[in-house]
């Protein structure tokens, strides 16, 4: 679970060119991160290659903060 | 062994450039700090009222037939890669080849593969040259998508403009195009379209392009990955050996973004999407053209040309120039 934690703040923070320290778990991509709805796009793909996951569009709506992207991924991981 | 050989490009835009703040006086609601963060798409060109791709067309075809030395009567095959056709037929290649004024004998079609035509078409003149059939192709990819354009979806209509490129690929020796790839996945049909058609002396459905822009912008990114290491293998050419990166100008996001997973940096990538929007099957000829005119291309280099688009379909050319 840990791991999952780090794995997504580290490519919420590549993707999005800010540091890991000021990344929050509840931090909104768009509100505190800067990230516009291409960026958000860009993160969803790079989730679904790191976890080997498909994310459909209508769940990848609601990924708008660490936290659910952490939830999401931990959730549909393939074991 | 006969191979394909680019011996000549061209291209033509139409009037002078319209800027992002042309269209904010238009009435149009974007802004050029919007577009030029989320599009890199500073200026576009519009063909005037009456001013058909063909036309357009045998502009670019001219300057490529003077670029190589050429005369029309020296081109034994015409492939027309547009969205746009004049008219439901004849093709736009045929009217391209009367303005030209190419002698009667030499094939004349046109290719749709939306965004990805130029690069199908290009892959269809590279296996007719490389038959033996033919020996030299005048390939042109042309676009009036300002006739298709809703002025009222600020999503899309700011996105385009008109223009046109040529290429001849002439029998050679030696290569040339290097390695084709071109594919199709009609599961996404769906993204990207212009859903109308004459019927029965009207139009049926809307004639302006539909898009889902996120999902076409995930769809485009991987495809043109994907597709760019497929030619490049083909080839057993290493990204690193890629002198001229040229993928389709829809969107600099996208360019960048296969550019990064390539790990191609942009100083090789040609991006001509600023200064002509996306112009359909016309973006990749004009780019390259551009890339030729002013230098950067050199002889014996290697450049990967790419498409991707609505169908949906993607490929890529790789050549040595």
């Amino acid at each position: 679970m840990e791991n999952i934690v780090q794995r997504v703040r580290k490519i919420v923070a590549e993707q999005l060119g800010v540091n890991e320290a000021d990344i929050k778990n509840e931090s909104s991509f768009v509100d505190d991160l800067g990230a516009d709805s291409l960026d958000t796009v860009e993160l969803v793909m790079a989730l679904e290659e790191e976890f080997e996951c498909e994310i459909p569009d209508e769940e990848a709506e609601k990924i708008t903060t660490v936290q659910q992207a952490i939830d999401y991924v931990s959730a549909h991981l393939k074991a | 062994m006969i191979f394909s050989k680019v011996v000549g490009t061209g291209g033509y835009v139409p009037g002078k450039p319209v800027s992002n703040d042309d269209l904010v006086a238009r009435g149009i609601e974007t802004s050029d700090e919007w577009m030029a963060g989320r599009t890199g798409i500073r200026f576009r060109h519009f063909a005037d009222a009456g001013v058909t791709t063909s036309q357009l067309a045998t502009r670019a075809a001219q300057d490529a037939l003077q670029a190589a030395g050429l005369q029309a009567a020296d081109i034994d095959l015409l492939v027309v890669a547009t969205t746009t056709p004049d008219m439901v037929f004849p093709s736009t290649a045929c009217l391209v080849a009367r303005a030209l004024g190419m002698p009667a004998g030499a094939p004349a079609f046109d290719v749709q593969a939306v965004c990805s035509g130029f690069v199908y078409a290009l892959t269809i003149a590279d296996k007719f040259i490389r038959s033996g059939s033919h020996r030299r192709a005048m390939v042109i990819g042309a676009e009036t998508l300002s006739n298709i354009l809703n002025w009222e979806d600020r999503g899309t209509c700011v996105l385009f403009g008109d223009g046109a490129g040529a290429m001849i690929l002439a029998a050679a020796e030696q290569p040339g195009v290097l390695a084709t790839a071109i594919h199709a996945d009609s599961t996404h049909a769906g993204v990207l379209g212009v859903d109308a058609r004459p019927s029965g002396g009207k139009m049926l459905g809307v004639p302006f392009i539909t898009m889902d822009g996120q999902a076409v912008f995930k769809l485009a990114v991987r495809a043109l990955e994907e597709v760019a290491l497929e030619a490049l293998s083909m080839a057993s050419i290493s990204t690193a050996d890629l002198d001229w990166f040229i993928p389709h100008q829809a969107n600099s996001r996208i360019i960048q973004a296969v550019a990064k997973r390539l790990g191609v940096e942009m100083e090789r990538v040609v991006v001509t999407v600023d200064r002509h929007g996306n112009t359909s099957a016309a973006s990749v000829p004009l780019a390259m053209n551009v890339a030729v005119r002013d230098g950067r291309i050199q002889p014996g280099q290697h450049v990967l040309l790419q498409g991707v688009g609505g169908g949906f379909t993607w490929g890529s050319v790789l050549l040595r120039y």
